[in-house]
This record gives C-alpha cells, sequence and structure tokens, in this order.
C-alpha cells in the first residue's frame, strides 16, 4: 500500500515566459524541497525555451476562494458598469478619449 | 494542472454571500441534501451542454470523476512505458544527432506522463496510488507499447505512426470539458509534432538508402501498422465507454472516425517514401471519399490488451524495478528535506 506519508510534497509552477510578462501558473509536480522542485520545474515545463524565470509554491500554501459560490462571490461587480468606460456616452466632437 | 491540494477556506463565507443577497446552492427553499445535490447536478450539466470548462474543485458527478481518473491515468501510464521500446534504441542510435534527437523524444515522453499524472491528481488519487495500479498490473496502459523494436526502424515507425496516431487522438482531446486535462493536451500536442516529424525524416533516410536499409523500414512497417491501426480502439459498436464519454465532452470524435482520418492521412505518406501497406484490400473509394481497409484482428487487440502480448511481462518488469531501484532516492531525497526543515525551525 502507498504510504502517504513518503509522498514528496506537491508544487505549484509558475512562470515568466518573457521578461517584462507576469509569471503564470502552468502546472504542478512532486519535489522533496524548494531547490528540488525548481530544478524539476525546468526539466519539466522549460524544454524549449518556454521561460526566462520560474517560481515554486507548496500547493498547500494556497488559500482559494469557494468554487460553490462562483456567483454569490463575484456578484457585487456585476451590475456595476459605470466602472466602464463604454457607461459614458460622450458626443462624437470629443474625439477619442 | 490546478491541484486539489490547494486548501479551500474552512468554513464558507455565508455572510458574505448573505450581504450580497445571494443564496449559496443548497440554500433555495427550504432544501434538503437531495435537493442540493439535484441543483449542483443541474449546474454541471448546463456548464457541459454550453461546453464549459470543469475545474477541479467544481462539482462533478463521481462517475465522470472515476472516468476522467480512469483515463488520465492510463493515458499517463503509457507516456511512460512508452519511453522503454524507443530507450532501448538511444546506445544504438547510428549517429549522434540521431541519438540527440531521441534522447530529446523520451524525455518528453517522460514529461508527457508528469503533466498527465498532475492532471489526474486533480480529481484526488494520488501518485502513489496512481504508480502502484500500473506495477500492480491493475491499470491499462496503450497496446502499442507491449511490441518489440527489433530493429533501427522502428525508431522511425514508433515517431511517424504512433506518434501520428497519438496526435489524432490527442487534438479533439484538447478541447476536453475537464480543464487540466485539456490543458494538458494543449501542452503535449505541441510537442507530439517533433515527435511525428523526426520519425517520417528517419523513414525517409532509410527509404533514400541502401537496398537493405529500405527493405528495413519496409519490414518494420509490416509489423507496425495494424498494431497502430488498433491503437484507435475497438469499433464503435463494440467501446463500451464511448457513448457516456462522447455526452460528458470527454471525448469528441469515434474511434472508427479517428482510424479512418489517420488512414487516410497516412496512405499517402507511405506512398511517399515509396513504402508498400500490409493491406491487400486497402484501396481509396471515390464514393466514400475514403480509403476502404482490411478487417481488422480484434482478437489480437484483446489478447494484448489482457496482459498475453510479445512484451507485456517485460515492460512491467522493467517498470518494477526502475521504482523499486529509486526507492532509497526518493527517502533519502524526503528525509534529507525534513531534516534540514526541522533544523531551519530550530535555528
Amino acid at each position: 500500500m502507498s504510504d502517504p506519508t513518503k509522498e514528496w510534497p506537491l508544487w505549484e509552477v509558475f512562470i515568466r515566459s518573457k521578461q517584462g510578462l507576469e509569471h503564470k501558473h502552468c502546472g504542478s509536480l512532486h519535489a522533496s524541497d524548494a531547490q528540488q522542485a525548481l530544478r524539476m520545474a525546468r526539466d519539466v515545463y522549460t524544454r524549449r525555451l518556454e521561460g526566462v524565470s520560474i517560481w515554486v509554491v507548496p500547493s498547500a500554501a494556497i488559500t482559494a476562494s469557494a468554487p460553490e459560490s462562483k456567483d454569490s462571490y463575484f456578484e457585487p461587480a456585476a451590475d456595476k458598469i459605470y466602472r466602464h468606460p463604454t457607461f459614458y456616452v460622450l458626443p462624437d466632437e470629443v474625439g477619442h478619449m | 494542472m490546478y491541484t486539489q491540494a490547494i486548501d479551500l477556506p474552512d468554513k464558507p463565507e455565508q455572510s458574505g454571500a448573505k450581504a450580497a443577497g445571494g443564496t449559496r446552492p443548497g440554500e433555495a427553499a427550504g432544501a434538503g441534501p437531495a435537493a442540493a445535490e439535484h441543483e449542483r447536478q443541474q449546474a454541471f450539466d448546463a456548464a457541459i451542454a454550453a461546453d464549459d470548462k470543469i475545474e477541479p474543485q467544481d462539482w462533478m458527478p463521481d462517475a465522470y470523476r472515476r472516468t476522467l481518473v480512469r483515463q488520465i491515468s492510463q493515458h499517463a501510464h503509457s507516456e511512460v512505458v512508452g519511453m522503454l521500446p524507443e530507450g532501448n534504441w538511444i546506445t544504438r542510435a547510428p549517429s549522434l544527432r540521431r541519438k540527440a534527437i531521441l534522447l530529446a523524444k523520451v524525455q518528453d515522453e517522460g514529461g508527457h506522463g508528469l503533466y498527465l499524472y498532475s492532471a489526474a491528481e486533480t480529481l484526488g488519487v494520488s501518485r502513489d496510488e496512481m504508480i502502484e495500479a500500473l506495477l500492480s498490473g491493475k491499470a491499462k496502459y496503450s497496446s502499442i507499447f507491449n511490441y518489440p523494436t527489433l530493429s533501427w526502424a522502428d525508431m522511425g515507425c514508433i515517431g511517424w505512426l504512433v506518434d501520428g496516431a497519438a496526435i489524432m487522438n490527442q487534438i479533439p482531446l484538447c478541447r476536453c470539458s475537464y480543464g487540466p486535462y485539456a490543458r494538458a493536451m494543449i501542452r503535449i500536442c505541441k510537442e507530439e509534432s517533433f515527435h511525428q516529424r523526426q520519425g517520417y525524416e528517419l523513414m525517409l533516410a532509410l527509404c533514400r538508402g541502401t537496398p537493405a536499409q529500405k527493405a528495413m523500414a519496409q519490414e518494420a512497417l509490416d509489423r507496425w501498422w495494424w498494431p497502430v491501426v488498433m491503437m484507435f480502439g475497438p469499433s464503435d459498436a463494440e467501446s463500451v465507454h464511448s457513448a457516456q464519454t462522447m455526452k460528458w465532452g470527454i471525448k469528441r470524435i469515434s474511434n472508427d472516425d479517428l482510424r479512418q482520418k489517420f488512414i487516410d492521412a497516412t496512405v499517402p505518406q507511405a506512398e511517399l517514401l515509396g513504402l508498400r501497406i500490409p493491406d491487400p484490400d486497402l484501396k481509396w473509394n471515390a464514393e466514400r471519399g475514403h480509403y476502404d481497409f482490411g478487417e481488422i484482428d480484434w482478437s489480437e487487440l484483446w489478447r494484448v490488451i489482457n496482459g498475453d502480448g510479445p512484451c507485456n511481462r517485460e515492460r512491467l518488469e522493467t517498470r518494477r524495478r526502475a521504482h523499486e531501484n529509486g526507492a532509497w532516492v526518493r527517502d533519502a531525497a524526503l528525509a534529507f528535506a525534513r531534516k534540514r526543515s526541522t533544523r531551519q525551525q530550530a535555528a
């Protein structure tokens, strides 16, 4: 039987694909510690120059919003259309604004 | 490949939801557990109908979860076992160029296995459980990898045909309803194209070489053709899971349609190589706009799937040995990491 105490912890991998862009989540992997997770992330996720920088984060350290409250949780943003520029009707003479 | 291990808040944020006037699923008037279940099922069905993606922390029916675990883990096992037939030729590649290519390809297969294991883990199954299922012989993997690689031309046939068939199978999976699986497939498909092209290029080099080299290419094609045609699985009428997985948006194109598509694409490629496909019934059917092909020997597919192919025992034995021989490395790395973190905490 598998022994969960012998499993390497899970890490989430984030990669910056080039200078000037943000790190983006690209997957996960098992590793014994952070240094090993970094090296494995390089081998697993950047074999074709997909990145210039890697972050690894223990998966257990991430706190996520609850999926079943997806609608109600984000609902307050839904009816505030005045937050979008297209809400405001301006005369044509104003030109591009 | 988001993970199940991400920590969800302990308590749902009820107050926030209430204040915003929202109702949580299951909170609708007088809802008991059955009504909540029904509501979740409806939300799931609506998402599938709208071709939306399902993500790991969304509710999903148990059967959908089980099907995905089975399919994704089998897919991962296939990638990992798939390293063995090609690994067989790394030390004997005829040039440094071919050796570097083969090494890179086998490394990719290992990587594909890892992407897929991660995707399966998001469904709540552990990596160790999956590996155990493979090593005990409980889990299946693609029957194609139970055939031996007898000559260098087999490296060409695997790339050209086996990876070619895999691409046909995998491209529709990029649109699979389960987000992590679809994302893994997009990444895999991008890398797979090099696999097929290097295989075809290898075949081309043999076919333009000496008569002996060309004969080697033909001999390999003769052995690989039918097993590859069977890779698409049983015919639609015989396929036990197909109807349900199509409905769930896991599978998009039927086994027989994919097989036909593969044969139509491959026949002209064989002609260009000057090789003969070992099927006397193969001919263009202008009326259908497809190639007709001969009867498939399904008894062979079932024999190989059920453990009696030429290399089943050897493949599993090799994986078991690799896993056991690596155990001390895994244990030592974990012990080292724990010891260091204890020391750091003490300091």
